[in-house]
Formats: structure tokens, C-alpha cells, sequence
């Protein structure tokens, strides 16, 4: 239950880092902690070295960009839920961290850690393909920008080099009146969700749907972005687009199933959550 | 380099170790400090015993390295008490209210309820209750922690009022 030796470093500036990274071999990165820690106490990891980036200030602002909002990745996951510029800009974010494991672990876990850890049944990569995510990354070469959609490498691995560190993601708010709902079942309030389904919408003046998006965590290894149930209920009222959840559900190829909960039931619970959360968001468009 | 030279302070005292980098914070209160107050029940998070306040904010002693509480402030279950040794008023209402039985959660519950009435003076049970899912108790039931949350959080509010 203690882990295993390794070499500590802690660069001062995101260059070191950089350059950190670019050299050593078995590393991980040490944000918040309340991933990794668990791990390397269990010994399910054993780096080499870990890189502390506590230190790299310039990595955790909170701030608008033109119409953008961007979040860095050393960002505490309390100071994100307590923001008054997210509420303000794209309270589904603030309405995910009532979800999101408890205070203890928000006042250190990082939204970058979290998206680079990657769990399937995670909140956080959830809201951020609901506002359509770029992800910046950086290495000692240079810097790109990833799609939340293409994120996901595969189950729980992002799509990040090894010499590369993710600086934060760029979200796109939706401007003027809309609704929206986080839903999510847990056993317990903080654990990880069975399902979560991020909802948004904007209605036409006569109550149909204009614009729409919704996203399943806890069926696959990348948010789901249920792109055909979307594209079926534009244009529709809320009767006729609850109508239209169970089909899509049940259309949904290679829904995740481990020994906790099946396939079956987390089809179950993304029909009852969406429905919820569509019924909330329509609730919060008016 | 496997060691690192750190300094820092615990309940308003400075220390100074040369520490195994790999140390966890709680493994550094409980066995450098002798700082036993702190329990190690899970070490991975979840049942929040070994809660310490880091700058004033509520943290995992096991999910911490100690050499990342270098140049920082910890408080521990030994520092909630008043200066003159006299227990703080949450202290005094799990006292009261028989918060406690076996007492392994107990540090972790009131370093987390310190963070909690430093932020609100007046919670509602609910807003308790959402503060402590992160803290698990195998004896009270949670009720008399509610109850002394409550309690200690009124006596606070009529202190602030009476030197008003």
C-alpha cells in the first residue's frame, strides 16, 4: 500500500517539463493526484520517474477567449465548479461538479488530469464533448490542438504523444437562451457514474427543438455523442423526441458491460437519464 | 535523486526533514512528526480519515507526497484545538453529541467540517451532508455528526452576533 521508488522531479517552468518528458522513459505525470496516487499506492503503477507539475502556475487559468472558454489543465476541479465565469458561460460544467466525486478530492483533482486519465464512466470528458473541447497540447518541439472527438486513443489512453503535455482545452459555450441537464446515476453520491448524460438544446419560438446535443458517459471508452438521436429529434417537440430516446438507446452498437453492471442495464440507464435530462433541459430553455 | 531536503509547517510549527520522496503525507505526519491524529484507513482516497487541511484546504494525507508539502502549511486533527489547549466548538459538540465511538474517522470528519463552517456558518443538514459524502463512519449512522455540525455551527453564529 505504499509505492513503489522512483525519482521525483518538479520543474519550475513548463519548459523544463517539456524537456523532461521528452527525455525520460516510464513517466507519469503528477497534477492532482487523486488518480495516480491510488494507483501507485496499489502498485498497479510503478513509474520510474513522476514529473510534479503543481508548480506550472500558467497552466491553471480560467478565462474567456473571445467567444471561447478556456480551462487549463492544472485547473482544481473546485476552483472550476466555484467559478462564477463558468456559471455564467456554461453551467452544465458547474452543474457536472455536484457529480464529481467529493470536496476533498475536487480542492486537488485537476480537469486535466481527469481527461487524461480517462475514465470511461468520468464526468468531466462528458461535459466536454457536449461544448465541442480542443485540447492544447505542448511538447519540446511545438504544439497542436486534438478535437474532444478525437481524444480518446482507446479505453482510458488519450491521444497524446509521449513526449507531449495536455495545456488545457478550449470549449465553445452556446450563446443565447438554452436549456440544459446533467443527469447521472451512482450508488453513492461521488462515485463514478453507472451512466451520465450531459443535455443541451435551444427551442424555436413555437417549443421544437433548434439545436440539440446530447452525450452518454459509462457506455464506451470515448463520450458518447449520441449524434443520431440528435439529428431525429431536431425539429421536434418534447413529447416526440422522449418518444424517439429508447430506439436510439437500443441502437447503439457495443454498449460497455464489466463485472459491476451489464450492457443491458446501462442501456437501461441511458434511456431513463436521457428522457430526464431532456425533460430538465426543456424545463431550463423557456 | 530518491530524498529531497523539505521544510514546512504543521499546525503553525516549522519542520525541517530530509524525507524518501516517495513518502506520503500521512506516512510523514504519522511516523517523522509522530502526528498519530491522522488515519491511514484505505490509502486510496475513499473513506477520508486521513483528511488535514493543506493551506487551509481539505486533502488527502495518503494521495500526497510529503515533498509536495514543502514550503506549505498543514493542519492536522492536533491543530483544530484552541491556543490555550481548550477544544474548538465543533470538537466540543461531537464531544456533546457522542459523534464518535470507535474514533478512526473522526480527524478526517472534523478537519472536513472545519473547511465546511469556515465557508458557511450556516448549513443547512443537506449542505452537511453533501460535505461529508467524502468521509465514511462504520459506528455513529452520521446522525450525531449532523447533529453536532449543526449545533457547533449555531454557537458560532451567536459568537459572531454577540460581538456585533
Amino acid at each position: 500500500m505504499k509505492p513503489a521508488p522512483f525519482e521525483y522531479h518538479a520543474p519550475a517552468t513548463l519548459q523544463e517539463a517539456l524537456a523532461l518528458i521528452n527525455t525520460l522513459d516510464n513517466y507519469k505525470i503528477l497534477a492532482g493526484g487523486q488518480s495516480l496516487m491510488p494507483m501507485m499506492n496499489f502498485r498497479f503503477v510503478m513509474p520510474d520517474h513522476v514529473i510534479d507539475i503543481n508548480h506550472l502556475a500558467e497552466l491553471s487559468r480560467i478565462e474567456q477567449r473571445g467567444e471561447k472558454l478556456f480551462i487549463g489543465a492544472m485547473s482544481r476541479q473546485h476552483d472550476i465548479h466555484t467559478s462564477a465565469l463558468v456559471q455564467s458561460l456554461a453551467p452544465i460544467i458547474v452543474q457536472a461538479y455536484e457529480r464529481v466525486s467529493h470536496r476533498q478530492i475536487r480542492n486537488r483533482g485537476t480537469y486535466g488530469g481527469s481527461l487524461c486519465h480517462l475514465d470511461p464512466s468520468s464526468e468531466q470528458p462528458c461535459f466536454t464533448a457536449a461544448l465541442d473541447g480542443v485540447i492544447h497540447v505542448a511538447s519540446a518541439q511545438g504544439a497542436r490542438t486534438v478535437p474532444m472527438s478525437e481524444w480518446t486513443s482507446m479505453y482510458m489512453t488519450p491521444a497524446l504523444a509521449a513526449n507531449e503535455l495536455m495545456l488545457g482545452v478550449e470549449l465553445t459555450p452556446w450563446k443565447g437562451a438554452h436549456g440544459f441537464a446533467f443527469e447521472e446515476y451512482s450508488r453513492r453520491h461521488g462515485d463514478y457514474a453507472v451512466v451520465a448524460v450531459a443535455a443541451m438544446l435551444a427551442l424555436r419560438p413555437n417549443g421544437t427543438i433548434d439545436r440539440v446535443r446530447m452525450v452518454l458517459s459509462g457506455t464506451s471508452a470515448a463520450p458518447c455523442v449520441l449524434s443520431q438521436l440528435q439529428d431525429a429529434i431536431m425539429g421536434q417537440s418534447r413529447e416526440a423526441a422522449l418518444a424517439l430516446v429508447a430506439q436510439h438507446i437500443d441502437q447503439l452498437p457495443d454498449v460497455m458491460e464489466d463485472a459491476h453492471y451489464t450492457s443491458q442495464y446501462r442501456r437501461h440507464l441511458a434511456k431513463t437519464l436521457c428522457k430526464r435530462a431532456l425533460v430538465r433541459a426543456f424545463e431550463t430553455a423557456q | 535523486m530518491n530524498t529531497k531536503h523539505i521544510q514546512l509547517e504543521v499546525n503553525g510549527q516549522v519542520y525541517e526533514r530530509t524525507i524518501d520522496v516517495r513518502l506520503t503525507l500521512g506516512d510523514f505526519l504519522r511516523h517523522e512528526l509522530h502526528l498519530t491524529g491522522t488515519h491511514l484507513g484505505c490509502e486510496h482516497g475513499i473513506c477520508g480519515a486521513c483528511t488535514v487541511l493543506l493551506n487551509g484546504h481539505t486533502a488527502r494525507a495518503c494521495l500526497t507526497l510529503a515533498v509536495q508539502a514543502n514550503a506549505q502549511s498543514v493542519t492536522t486533527i492536533e491543530g483544530l484545538a484552541n491556543s490555550d489547549g481548550t477544544l474548538s466548538e465543533l470538537q466540543t459538540a461531537f464531544k456533546e453529541c457522542h459523534s464518535l465511538q470507535c474514533g478512526f474517522c473522526t480527524p478526517g470528519f472534523l478537519t472536513t467540517l472545519t473547511e465546511l463552517l469556515r465557508e458557511n456558518l450556516s448549513p443547512t443538514e443537506d449542505e452537511i451532508r453533501m460535505a461529508i459524502t467524502g468521509n465514511l463512519c462504520r459506528c455513529t449512522g452520521y446522525q450525531p455528526i449532523v447533529d453536532a455540525t449543526l449545533l457547533a455551527a449555531s454557537r458560532l453564529r451567536a459568537r459572531v452576533a454577540s460581538t456585533q
